[in-house]
């Protein structure tokens, strides 16, 4: 064990380096399906730390490093990290004046009087709505439907039907808070790139860059064939609602908290974590004293539900770095939970018990 | 049989979490079985026969998991909020008890609604365990239930919670045991995971790799008064599935299904079902695609506490399986 800890005596730690990196990722634009431009920054910062690297056919960019002396009897361990976000894509229009179609999980009350940055260009444009003067009480009263709302590039814009768009929010550090566009999933991103340069020596990593996570999951399952991993960890973002009631009535239903610390999935829509591994996680935190939480069980999911059932079936968990106000264009989450999350991630597997998958399910 | 099927029905085992009930199939099928192993989803893959040149290599699949609660959050009276696994109505938990994994048990209750007309949303309903508030509530944020409620025989007809899918179970380990030769290789499986969308079948099926699929679930029936329009009852005997929401069972096996009752003087009924599916269609299409069908338990009140075979039914079912397995199948 003495030579393992020599030959990577670093945790990952996130400092100004890896939040410079965390700006350009949430700033590049990848809606799902064109995720070209993150892939590039994957690329160059893992290209040549990888022991294997490649493209496949859906775009995922999968990255090995294998385990310590290349000991045939460790453990392979798939984790996976979207690189796409939801947006929008142009289906009709002319004069610079475009309909448009949602990608992935998009709420219409979020959209009018937003920024866009349309193509590979980052054409700026709007989503223009009728002005308020224009409008009476009662219009007010509904959401703007998605056929009366238009991305206005202001007629110098440039841009062709099938071009996606996204949020033009710029990344900032605000004292304690990181807030941009894309925080789901970039941090993710951004661990598992932190996690690559640091693989912890005892386990077969096999890293999963994903796309199309945020129209069903679906780059990690391929991902999943292709590698049949022993076990699937999804590095996600997740919601946190933990805001006061307006009624001063108990929270219940909050999904995560703030600076609690990395949220593992026991159960979502999608997948049951394997208890296993949600154990080992807790008792990795509870030993460490690295905090974390269980996220509330419920609705959503993430490539955990992509990889769960390929093949004969992986054992399968997702954690996630909870940030407040997912899928609009402003979103804001803490340094410390992301660097609690990369932490728990790396000790968890650095002390992935070996027969792990033998013992019983759930006690 | 029927203590066979009071040990499955009283047991506990909602989606993910079926161990005690794995560990009691285990026990009961071991000395039937040439090979008995687990799954990295916590499906139970037990093997019987040898191919012969004239046999398949036959999937069988009744599902371990029932539905259930999982704990959301204790609120600071040591109340727990709880969201459902699976398919649970929520009018049939108001008053309802609950029990653990871990043994806790606790009733019930819901919020107070603004009108007698309304139904609880799952959110607008807790876990009473008997706590004063967090510091001494015995479960925890993850935790799991399912439905207490004894097993109840009513001669022909008997009542449980889950027997959807416990009946299965009870059936096919019965038919493994009544299985004197076979020419196919028989692969029970006893899956995880159904209820959420047939996940352990899909990884299951995928290893197995069969010639040919079957499930055995329960299905509707149209028997009650004023229920659904649907032409299965209890005590008709086994539903030979044609479709279900998610499956066109092959027309092949449906006719070989028939076949097989009406040589073994069984009686059955055809099965309509329009919503729904089972592990038949995990099975259909895994890898380049199998022949697959189901074989059906007609159970009134399904998903809820009080789920209500016909005995008879239960045992002409076995009869079914066992005449179709033991000899040489056909599919033309």
């Amino acid at each position: 064990m003495n030579n393992i800890t020599e030959a990577y005596p670093v945790a990952p730690v996130i400092g100004a380096e890896q939040i410079a990196l965390l700006e350009k990722l949430s700033n590049a634009c990848a809606v799902s399906g064109d995720e070209g431009e993150v892939r590039a920054i994957v690329s160059e910062q893992l290209k040549d730390v990888a022991d294997e690297y490649k493209i496949d056919g859906l775009g995922n960019v999968l990255v090995t490093r294998k385990a310590h002396q290349g000991d045939a009897r460790a453990l392979k361990v798939a984790v996976a990290a979207h690189m796409d976000e939801v947006g929008f894509m142009l289906v009709d229009g002319e004069d610079s004046l475009y309909c448009f179609e949602l990608i992935g999980g998009i709420d219409l009350r979020q959209l009018p009087g937003k920024s866009v940055l349309v193509g590979k260009n980052h054409t700026p444009g709007v989503i223009g709505a009728r002005a308020i003067h224009l409008t009476t009480s009662e219009e007010r009263r509904n959401t703007i439907p998605l056929d009366a709302l238009r991305i206005d590039l202001g007629l110098g814009g440039k841009a062709k039907i099938g071009d996606r768009a996204t949020f033009a929010t710029r990344f900032q550090q605000v004292g304690p808070s990181l807030v941009g566009k894309a925080l789901d999933n970039r941090l993710g991103v951004a661990t598992l790139i932190e996690l690559v340069k640091h693989a912890p020596p005892n386990i077969e990593l096999c890293a999963i860059f994903s796309t199309q996570e945020e129209v069903g999951a679906r780059g990690a399952g391929v991902a999943a064939y292709y590698f049949d991993p022993d076990i699937a960890i999804a590095v996600d973002s997740t919601p946190a609602y933990d805001l006061p009631m307006w009624d001063n009535s108990e929270n219940t239903q909050y999904n995560t908290h703030l600076e609690h610390g990395p949220a593992i999935y026991i159960a979502d829509s999608s997948t049951i974590s394997d208890p296993r591994l949600v154990r080992h996680l807790a008792q990795t935190g509870d030993t460490l004293n690295l905090p974390y939480q269980f996220r509330q069980p419920g609705g959503g999911g993430t490539d955990a539900s992509g990889m769960q059932r390929r093949r004969g079936g992986i054992a399968s968990l997702s954690i996630s770095v909870p940030h407040r106000y997912p899928h609009t264009p402003i979103q804001i989450a803490r340094l410390s939970d992301w660097q609690a999350t990369t932490s728990l991630l790396y000790q968890a597997l650095l002390r992935l018990p070996q027969d792990i998958l033998t013992r019983p399910l759930d006690e | 049989m029927k203590q066979l099927i009071q040990k499955l029905v009283e047991s506990i085992g909602p989606s993910g979490y079926e161990t005690t009930v794995r560990n009691l199939v285990h026990a009961e099928v071991e000395k039937f079985a040439n090979d008995v192993s687990v799954d990295a989803l916590g499906n139970l893959i037990v093997r019987k026969g040898q191919k012969a040149d004239d046999g398949l290599r036959i999937m069988l699949a009744a599902h371990m998991d029932e539905i259930g609660l999982i704990v959301t959050h204790i609120d600071e009276n040591g109340f727990g909020r709880v969201t459902t696994i699976g398919g649970v109505g929520t009018r049939t938990c108001l008053g309802g008890r609950v029990r653990f994994v871990n043994g806790v048990q606790g009733v019930i209750g819901g919020e107070r609604l603004d009108s007698i007309d309304k139904v609880h949303s799952v959110e607008q309903l807790f876990i009473d365990v008997g706590a004063t508030g967090r510091a001494d509530c015995p479960i925890k944020v993850g935790d799991v239930a399912a439905f207490e409620r004894p097993f109840m025989d009513l001669g022909d007809r008997l009542v449980a919670k889950s027997m959807d899918d416990r009946i299965s179970v009870a059936v096919l380990i019965e038919t493994l045991r009544q299985i004197k030769t076979t020419p196919h290789e028989l692969v029970f499986v006893f899956t995880t995971q159904e209820e959420v969308g047939t996940r352990g079948a899909e990884a299951a099926a995928y290893v197995v790799d069969p010639d040919l699929g079957i499930s055995v679930d329960v299905t509707l029936v149209g028997d009650t008064p004023k229920g659904v329009r649907m032409e299965v009852s209890l005590g008709k005997g086994p539903a030979i599935k044609v479709r279900d929401g998610g499956m066109l069972a092959d027309p092949r096996l449906v006719r070989l299904m028939v076949e097989a009752a009406e040589k073994a003087g069984l009686p059955y009924q055809m099965e309509v079902l329009e919503g729904g599916t089972t592990d038949a269609r995990a099975m259909q299409i895994t890898r380049a695609g199998v022949p697959a069908g189901c074989v059906s338990i007609p159970c009134r009140y399904v998903h809820s506490p009080s789920e209500m075979v016909d005995y008879n039914d239960v045992q002409n079912s076995v009869k079914l399986l066992v005449e179709l397995l033991s000899k040489p199948i056909k599919l033309g």
